[in-house]
Parts: structure tokens; C-alpha cells; sequence
């Protein structure tokens, strides 16, 4: 297929945990082992683990591909291999076109140097001819932010403006195929909004972009796509949406200890009108299922359920209790369940849920939960922030505004 | 795209690396200094220096006098050396000292080894035009044999090269090579006719000329100083030694390429 430009083939790749042979001393031995054992080698020797084990994808021309999983899941694994920096142990990777890698940023400043002179270093590193930097130096420096600072050497630089810089110049590299691991968390809010905003512009011009990152919200609004790796693994590939819920539920399930407890939350599950999910648009209704079980008999228990959104900030907060509810009382061995409507009045953005099992008057808490269960909040207009207010805009018109008493 | 136009778009990118990387590691070396480029003609001057301090001391304790053309011979073959020697040590450790761009970044790696040398060879072509002129006051003169010095500089460059993809190579797998290659170096002055001319080794000259290094330093001397053309046959030996070395290191450094991000 003509507009396929990434292919990747039953790609797997080999590692070897703990150090490997780096002086002679240790050669030499390893060597004449080697030579001396002559039976067959296993698959894989002691050690050694399938850092990505048979997978397969194909990106098309303005396809935006996301990464997801957890840490070790070899998302940097592929995304080196793509980038032709490692060699896959079997499979073949073949990019069609030009290729360019937004991956740390800037591992090719180099910090005495001036912000000007490491435009150009950076620049030329990634691919671009003099002319082209010359050409879109001012464009650079101007998306960095930085125009003052140029002239100052990097290592005078903030983190943040230092990782500014880098994805100006990165930013300004017109690939065929661009890889991007984790980089659009660099700078303040300003700048994490002038990036997403620049790889939406480059996924429209038809750059055909592969995007790791551990920001689900990101990945289910630019991509076009998904895959879902963990341990070396494609376990859901498709719909952004569906590969992200298929992530948090992966990643949140069983990690819940319930021993040595007297009562228990034993299942906190989020689901919309037409059943279990995890992807909501802002302002649409879901609701929350928290099943208990006591092993002892316990009484005046109430049930708290809270949302934190991923910057562990609680964005909201009830109990049965505050809500006027009855308390709990349960027998040993007697369960009991409640369900909780929520309107998600909320930005876009993943949140993350939490339960509690807890009797105010002593003060004791019996279980406590979280994260339970996640949910995305995703929304036609863009909005940013926590809550959704719903902005409608009612008057837009040149000139004054009209008397207080004739507006609606 | 045709293959042409993809060809000289990569060998055009390549040299644009190389040209990058030389250049930022030229910056570097005299960023934050007070003397700053005056270095790159000081130190030379210093090796220089410590030549010339030689010959005289031995030519005292031998009670012969020390004549200018023995000075001059010192002077040409200790600039090339000092260039010889710190492409060789910059090279080695081009790729570990680049280790973020190696395991991050997909470029030819052999722009790591190639732009060290570019950069050492700057500081070369600035010592050399400051020993130009005082050539030249010395009253060391034109002559036809000069046109034998870029074919020599040449060699010593091509050898460079060489060995410098090759030890880059080596001392990613094995940082033991970093070290070897120093103490190499640091002995190498006492079996190099750097310092003095190679008859000195006596019976043993024409061992110490198979150090490829030699009959290139020797032919330089020879063509600047002594107006003569270099022995042809040690310097088609010492060419081509130096052309297997690049030719060697290019096809080692190729071999070990794909193992170099997981291995540095």
C-alpha cells in the first residue's frame, strides 16, 4: 500500500537483565565458555526477556498512532526500534520517508552553548539542512518563548525553558514520520497548549506521527488510533477510546488488599446509561457501584465515594452520610450495595475514583479504595480546567455592550 | 525521489553533522576560557616548545651545536604529532561522550568519530599557519617538495580516521580501550621519531619506521625542512597502511553499529 509509512512486522526484540561483560577480564572467559559449550542455545538464555515480543501495526499517511502502557511495557523499546536506533532481534521495521524523533527533547543541547548556537546544533541533529533552520529560525524562537534568552548559554536555562527550546526546534522539523515519546508535559500550561495545538497542525498536514505517552486525555484527542502494549505485548489495538479504557482497566485491576479487614469494599465499578464503560463526554450522566461485605458484624457505616483528577487533585467528594443517607449496619457476613448517580459536569481529562468504608462518629475507617476505577471525560468544545461550565456564548458583536437592563 | 537527489540529500546531511558536531566541539573547548582561541596556537606551541628544549638539552650534553634545521625538523613533525595524538584520544571517546545521542537519536554514528578528528584538525591548520610564519623567519624556504606535504597530511589524517572509528568502536564495548589507548599514547612520543630524528634508533630505524606514524613525520620533515621528497618507499608504506586502517575501521565500525544503543 502506497500510503502506508510505518510498517512493523512480528517485530520482537531481546534484552538481558544486569550488567554485561564491559572489560576484557570478562570477555575472555565469556568467550572460551562459549567456544567450549557447543549445545544449542535456548531461545532465550538466562536473563534475557522479550522486551517486545511479535508485534505488528501499520500507520498510514496522517494517521496519528498512540503508545500506551505502563512503565516497562516497551513502549521506549518500540519507539527506538522505529527510530532505527535499536535493531529488532526478529521482524522487520520499515519507515517510508523521512523520520524524525521528538524523544527527550534534549539530549542533543549541549549546555555551554548559547540558545541560538543550540538551535542550530539541536537542528541538524534531527535532520534539518542549515538553510531550513536559518529559514525558520525566527518561527523557533518565537514558539519558544525565549527571544531574550538566545544569546545566553543553555545551562543558565530553567528546566522548563531548557525543554522549551528543545521542542521549539523539534516542533519545527517537517518529517514524513514523526516519533514522540512523552515530550508535550514539558512547560507550563501556556506551552503544553502551543504543542498540542502544533502536532494537531502537523498530523493535518500529514505527517504520520507515533505518540507514546502516559497522558491518556492527549492520546484519546489527537490520535487517530491506539495500541495498548504490556510486557512486550499488544493486548488492544483500535478506537483511541477503547484502548484507553482497556489500559485502566489493565492497569487498576487487583490492586486492592482486603485481608484482616472486618468490612470491605469488594467491587467499585463505573458505568454509563447503557452499561459498563469508561470513556464519558462531559455532562453526561454515569454512575458509580459500590458493593460492600462484612466479615464482622458493624454498624453505622456510611460509604464515600470521591474523584481525584491525574494531578491527584480531589476534584470532588460525598458520602451516604452527607448525602442524608441512613447509616450501614451489617451483620458478619452480610453485604450490602449502593449506586451513585454523577452528573460529570467535568473538563476533559482522566479521573480517577475512589471509595471509602467509614464510621465518622469513632473516626474508623474500615476500607478505603483508590483508584478504583478511572473514567475519561472527553468534549466536543474545548474547555480546560476542572469542571465544565458549559460556556455558551451569547454576545459577540462589535461596540459597547447594551444597558444592563436590556440583556437577557 | 530519485536515488541521486536521496543520495546527496544523505551525504549532505551527513557532512552537515559532521561540520555541527566539529564545530560544537571546537566552541566548547574555548567557551569560558580567558585565553580562549589563543589556546590552539599555545598548546602546540608548548609541544613545540618542549622539542626544541629537548634537542638542546641533548645537544649540550652531546657538546655539538644545535642548528636551526634540527629545530625546524622538531617543530614540523611535533605539530602533526600533537594532532596525531589528540584525535586519537578525542576520537575514542566520541561515542561515549555522546552517549545521549547515540542511544536517543538515529544519526550515522560515524559522524561521532569523524567530526572529533574534524576538530582536532582545526586546532592542526591553526598551529600550522602560525609555524608557517616562523618558518619563515627562520628562513626555511619554498621549495617543490612542499607538494608533499598535503599528500603526508593527508595519510596522517586518513590514518586518524581510521583508528579513530575503530578505537571509538572498541572502547564503547570495552571502556578498558580508553585507557590502553592513553598509555599507548603517552609511550608512543619515546618510539616515535617526534622529538628526534629517526636515525637515532640506530640498527632498529627501520623498526621504528614501521609505526606508520613515522615515515609520515619523517617525510614532513624531510619536505619542508630538508627541500627533499620523502623516501618513496616508506611513504607508499605508511599511505598504505594508513588507507587499510580507515578502510578496516569503517568496515569494523559498520559490523558494530546496530549493537551500539544497547550496548554502550
Amino acid at each position: 500500500m502506497a500510503d502506508t509509512t510505518v510498517e512493523v512486522e512480528r517485530v520482537s526484540k531481546k534484552f538481558r537483565r544486569g550488567e554485561l561483560h564491559d572489560s576484557l577480564r570478562d570477555l575472555v572467559p565469556a568467550l572460551v565458555r562459549r567456544a567450549v559449550r557447543r549445545e544449542p542455545q535456548p531461545e532465550l538464555a538466562a536473563r534475557e526477556f522479550w522486551a517486545l515480543h511479535d508485534v505488528s501495526f501499520a500507520v498510514s499517511r496522517g494517521e496519528a498512532l498512540g503508545v500506551v502502557g505502563g512503565n516497562g511495557a516497551g513502549k521506549s523499546t518500540l519507539l527506538k526500534l522505529l527510530g532505527g536506533i535499536l535493531r529488532p532481534t526478529r521482524g522487520a521495521v520499515r519507515i517510508h520517508g523521512r523520520l524524525s524523533a521528538l524523544i527527550e527533547v534534549s539530549a542533543g543541547f549541549h549546555p555551554d552553548l548559547t540558545g541560538r548556537e543550540n538551535v542550530f546544533l539541536y537542528g541538524t541533529i534531527l535532520g534539518m539542512s542549515r538553510e531550513d533552520i536559518r529559514r525558520r529560525f525566527d518561527a523557533i524562537v518565537a514558539f519558544s518563548g525565549l527571544e531574550e534568552f538566545m544569546d545566553t548559554p543553555v545551562k543558565r536555562y530553567s528546566s522548563g525553558m531548557f525543554a522549551r527550546l528543545g521542542f521549539s526546534v523539534a516542533a519545527h522539523v517537517d518529517p514524513d514520520v514523526l516519533l514522540v515519546d512523552e515530550v508535550l508535559s514539558v512547560g507550563d500550561l501556556v506551552f503544553q497548549r502551543r504543542c498540542t495545538e502544533r502536532m494537531r497542525e502537523v498530523i493535518r498536514q500529514g505527517t504520520t506521527v507515533v505518540f507514546v505517552s502516559h497522558n491518556l486525555r492527549a492520546v484519546s484527542d489527537l490520535c487517530s488510533r491506539a495500541l495498548l502494549l504490556d510486557h512486550g505485548r499488544v493486548t488492544a489495538a483500535g478506537e483511541p477510546d477503547r484502548v484507553v479504557e482497556a489500559y485502566l482497566v489493565d492497569s487498576l485491576a487487583g490492586r486492592h488488599d482486603v485481608d484482616g479487614r472486618d468490612a470491605y469494599i469488594a467491587r467499585v465499578a463505573v458505568r454509563g446509561a447503557d452499561g459498563s464503560r469508561t470513556v464519558f463526554q462531559s455532562g453526561e450522566r454515569a454512575w458509580v457501584d459500590v458493593d460492600v461485605t462484612a466479615r464482622t458484624a458493624c454498624d453505622r457505616l456510611s460509604v464515600t465515594l470521591y474523584l481525584q483528577d491525574g494531578n491527584a487533585l480531589g476534584v470532588f467528594d460525598t458520602s451516604t452520610q452527607r448525602l442524608g443517607l441512613d447509616p450501614i449496619r451489617l451483620a458478619a457476613g452480610e453485604t450490602f450495595h449502593c449506586s451513585v448517580q454523577l452528573d460529570l459536569h467535568l473538563a476533559p481529562g482522566t479521573f480517577h475514583v475512589g471509595a471509602a468504608l467509614i464510621r465518622y462518629d469513632v473516626q474508623r475507617e474500615y476500607d478505603r479504595w483508590f483508584p478504583a476505577a478511572s473514567l475519561v471525560v472527553a468534549t466536543d468544545r474545548d474547555v480546560r480546567g476542572i469542571a465544565n461550565l458549559h460556556p455558551r456564548v451569547v454576545a459577540f458583536a462589535p461596540g459597547p455592550a447594551p444597558a444592563p437592563s436590556s440583556r437577557p | 525521489m530519485s536515488q541521486p537527489v536521496q543520495f546527496r540529500r544523505g551525504v549532505r546531511r551527513w557532512w552537515d553533522l559532521v561540520e555541527m558536531l566539529a564545530w560544537r566541539d571546537i566552541q566548547i573547548k574555548y567557551k569560558q576560557s580567558v585565553m580562549g582561541f589563543l589556546w590552539a596556537i599555545l598548546m602546540p606551541a608548548l609541544v613545540v616548545g618542549a622539542g626544541v628544549a629537548v634537542q638542546y638539552g641533548l645537544g649540550w650534553y652531546a657538546g655539538r651545536r644545535v642548528d636551526v634545521q634540527n629545530l625546524a625538523a622538531v617543530a614540523v613533525k611535533s605539530v602533526p604529532w600533537a594532532f596525531f595524538v589528540a584525535s586519537l584520544r578525542f576520537a575514542t571517546n566520541s561515542l561515549i561522550a555522546n552517549r545521549e545521542l547515540v542511544t536517543k537519536v538515529y544519526l550515522p554514528r560515524e559522524v561521532f568519530p569523524v567530526a572529533a578528528v574534524l576538530s582536532q584538525f582545526a586546532d592542526f591548520a591553526v598551529a600550522s599557519a602560525v609555524m608557517i610564519v616562523v618558518l619563515a623567519f627562520a628562513g626555511i624556504g619554498a621549495s617543490p617538495a612542499l607538494a608533499w606535504v598535503p599528500v603526508l597530511v593527508l595519510g596522517l589524517v586518513v590514518l586518524c580516521l581510521g583508528l579513530g572509528m575503530f578505537l571509538s568502536a572498541a572502547a564503547l564495548f570495552f571502556r578498558d580501550v580508553k585507557y590502553l589507548v592513553d598509555v599507548v599514547i603517552t609511550f608512543a612520543v619515546f618510539f616515535t621519531p617526534v622529538f628526534y630524528p629517526v636515525e637515532i634508533f640506530g640498527r632498529h630505524a627501520a623498526t621504528a619506521m614501521l609505526n606508520p606514524v613515522a615515515p609520515l613525520l619523517v617525510g614532513l620533515a624531510d619536505a619542508v625542512v630538508g627541500r627533499r621528497a620523502p623516501d618513496a618507499a616508506w611513504t607508499a608504506y605508511a599511505l598504505g597502511v594508513a588507507a587499510a586502517c580507515c578502510a578496516g575501521g569503517v568496515l569494523a565500525f559498520r559490523r558494530l553499529e546496530p549493537w551500539f544503543a544497547e550496548r554502550i
